[in-house]
């Protein structure tokens, strides 16, 4: 068994070092993904499909926490928010993989009575989310408000961010990029997740960004670009982003990523932000991610 | 009736800002924002004293709402301040998803709330918030009466776990709460006992209800005058047992009739004691510039309203 020989369990967490493993745990998060919004016909697997191998790479490589005895508060522990809660099939798979809740709860999701809403919540306690998002452009300032915490308890551990490219459109966003650059909040570490796509179309023909790394810089914060779908790029790049954390700003990752990536039919295309995909498609997008000994849930 | 000594005219927000300081010597997790009203707000005692616990939010009441909630999650206590106006409609899905719906210890304490605000005008005189607040689910919604009381209400909420909507205002107003008098969270205080009419007032009116409370004590009519500060949760019990004794209610505030007391009384009452209850409010309108006083006249949210809605009340029984 692969999974004993290669991963690492550091405390309560399980964390990997090796690329292929690496690599093989974001393609078991894409068939929890589709598994998912394919049980229960709806959810958003477009976006969690780009995020697969940057929410892989964050909880079993870079963040330190202790999922085995989640605390609202952690302290002395590193900290993450999905700002776009939509993808929350991507942030179910990595939260339940990694050993927040049982892996088997993902079949419940957005199921009648489940702790896993259609878009992340606190209200059922499910350990990992320390927020509500769905309601776009707010989960930045709430990051920010817990690297300020940290900040005044001495307290070193990161917060990561994830934010949408349409969600930038949100004036909130814009807000707390102001706030977390003249208050330095360089314990603080945003990916915006580039996929250029949103519901109604592509994001430049929505109301689009020229420029995007540098209205970021105009706002004071150290910028970063990477592909986030390229495993190797992924574990080069984002040390080199914790390098300038700590120098009085804080640090954006513009993170190109393909919506529906690793799923030919839906890469390309904005039409599977929120659709679920049908049995045929399912069995096809399936067949598109080789099994890995984790598992399905 | 009772007499109730007035010992200064004082501000309610003196009373957040004096609260504000005293919480934040007795709780090291206090901390405060406030969105570019520091001093509208009177918070300024607390930013000398804690500078490293006070947070500047600048002109950007969504992001603060979001602060406050990451605050709270990391474990602090946060106090936001700026208008009332700013402080709910504005922010409104800010307070819902990340502080309400995620249940997170931030007290949303919110000055110049009302007509009394004054020459400012409409723009920022909200009369809607207390019920934009109380929809909210889990959401406490306190409206003290005078500074004493306010002060009392701010030290409470420190040590009371989950989001909190304090309202309070800019004039200077009597203070006749007694500043050993114990604030309850969601604990009606009764003011004056009586037999005919009950009173349920809430902010700045309970000294209105107090003065109608004399001018109908001169009639020969008997009311009692009780004290709601806590909207929600409403004291059931205290306004329930008022009520079965006098069988007629008033209800004054310095809110819209939609979504107020008003409202939460009515509806304790149709679903329990159906009884003639009389709203002093503004009714469906906007406000306008004008001073504090002059405003509640012409709003009809002044004394002589609130005598003549206890006399309707009155007549209004079966």
């Amino acid at each position: 068994m692969w999974f004993v020989h290669h991963f690492c369990n550091v405390g309560n967490q399980v964390t990997i070092s090796d690329v292929q493993q690496l690599k093989s745990m974001a393609t078991q998060v894409r068939r929890d993904v589709l598994r998912q919004v394919y049980n229960v016909q709806s959810g958003h697997p477009g976006g969690s499909l780009g995020l697969a191998d940057y929410f892989t790479a964050l909880f079993f490589h870079f963040m330190k926490y202790d999922s085995a005895n989640f605390t609202m508060e952690a302290h002395d522990e590193d900290v993450f928010f999905l700002s776009n809660g939509h993808v929350s099939p991507v942030y179910y798979s990595v939260l339940a993989r990694a050993g927040f809740f049982p892996v088997s709860e993902l079949s419940t999701f957005r199921l009648l009575n489940t702790r896993l809403q259609g878009h992340p919540a606190t209200h059922e306690g499910l350990p990992g989310i320390r927020v509500a998002t769905g309601s776009l452009g707010q989960g930045l300032s709430v990051a920010a408000g817990v690297a300020l915490a940290k900040k005044l308890d001495n307290d070193n551990r990161m917060v990561y961010v994830v934010t949408g490219d349409g969600e930038l459109q949100e004036g909130q966003i814009w807000e707390a990029v102001m706030y977390a650059s003249h208050n330095k909040l360089d314990n603080m570490l945003v990916a915006v997740d580039f996929n250029g796509q949103q519901i109604d179309g592509s994001t430049l023909d929505i109301m689009g960004f020229s420029e995007l790394g540098s209205k970021f810089a105009a706002f004071g914060w150290e910028v970063v670009h990477m592909d986030g779908n390229n495993m190797e790029e992924i574990l080069r790049v984002v040390p080199e982003a914790q390098a300038k954390m700590g120098k009085g700003k804080p640090v954006v990752i513009i993170m190109k990523t393909e919506m529906g990536q690793g799923v030919d039919f839906m890469m390309g295309t904005h039409a599977w932000h929120g659709k679920a995909p049908n049995a045929e498609q399912f069995e096809n997008a399936m067949a598109q991610l080789p099994a890995t000994e984790l598992g399905d849930f | 009736m009772k007499k109730f000594e007035v010992t200064a005219q004082k501000d309610t927000r003196s009373g957040f800002g004096a609260g504000l300081l005293e919480a934040a010597k007795l709780n090291e997790n206090v901390v405060g924002l406030c969105a570019d009203l520091t001093g509208s707000l009177m918070m300024d005692a607390f930013q000398k004293e804690f500078p490293h616990r006070f947070f500047q939010a600048g002109i950007a009441e969504a992001n603060m709402m979001g602060l406050a909630a990451g605050l709270a999650t990391a474990g602090k206590i946060p106090f936001t301040g700026t208008f009332a106006n700013f402080s709910t409609g504005r922010v409104y899905d800010q307070i819902r998803q990340s502080i309400a719906y995620s249940d997170k210890n931030v007290k949303i304490c919110a000055s110049h709330a009302g007509l009394t605000l004054g020459e400012d005008g409409a723009t920022h005189q909200i009369l809607e918030d207390l019920g934009l607040m109380k929809m909210l689910p889990g959401m406490v919604v306190i409206n003290p009466c005078d500074y004493n009381q306010t002060k009392a209400a701010t030290m409470a909420i420190a040590n009371y776990h989950g989001p909190v909507y304090l309202r309070f205002g800019r004039p200077k107003w009597p203070v006749f709460i007694p500043e050993t008098q114990a604030f309850e969270i969601g604990k009606a205080l009764m003011l004056n006992e009586g037999a005919d009419v009950s009173i349920f007032a809430t902010g700045h009116l309970v000294w209105k209800a107090i003065q109608a409370g004399e001018i109908l004590a001169e009639k020969g009519i008997s009311a009692e005058i009780i004290n709601i500060h806590t909207i929600k949760p409403l004291d059931a019990e205290a306004v329930l047992n008022s009520a079965r004794k006098t069988r007629c209610v008033v209800t004054a505030e310095e809110h819209q009739i939609n979504g107020g007391l008003g409202d939460s009384i009515a509806q304790l009452l149709a679903r329990n004691l159906p009884l003639p209850v009389e709203m002093v409010a503004v009714m469906d309108s906007f406000g306008e510039s004008g001073k504090p006083e002059e405003l509640l006249v012409k709003y009809h949210l002044d004394t002589p309203d609130i005598v003549a809605a206890a006399e309707k009340a009155i007549s209004r029984k079966g």
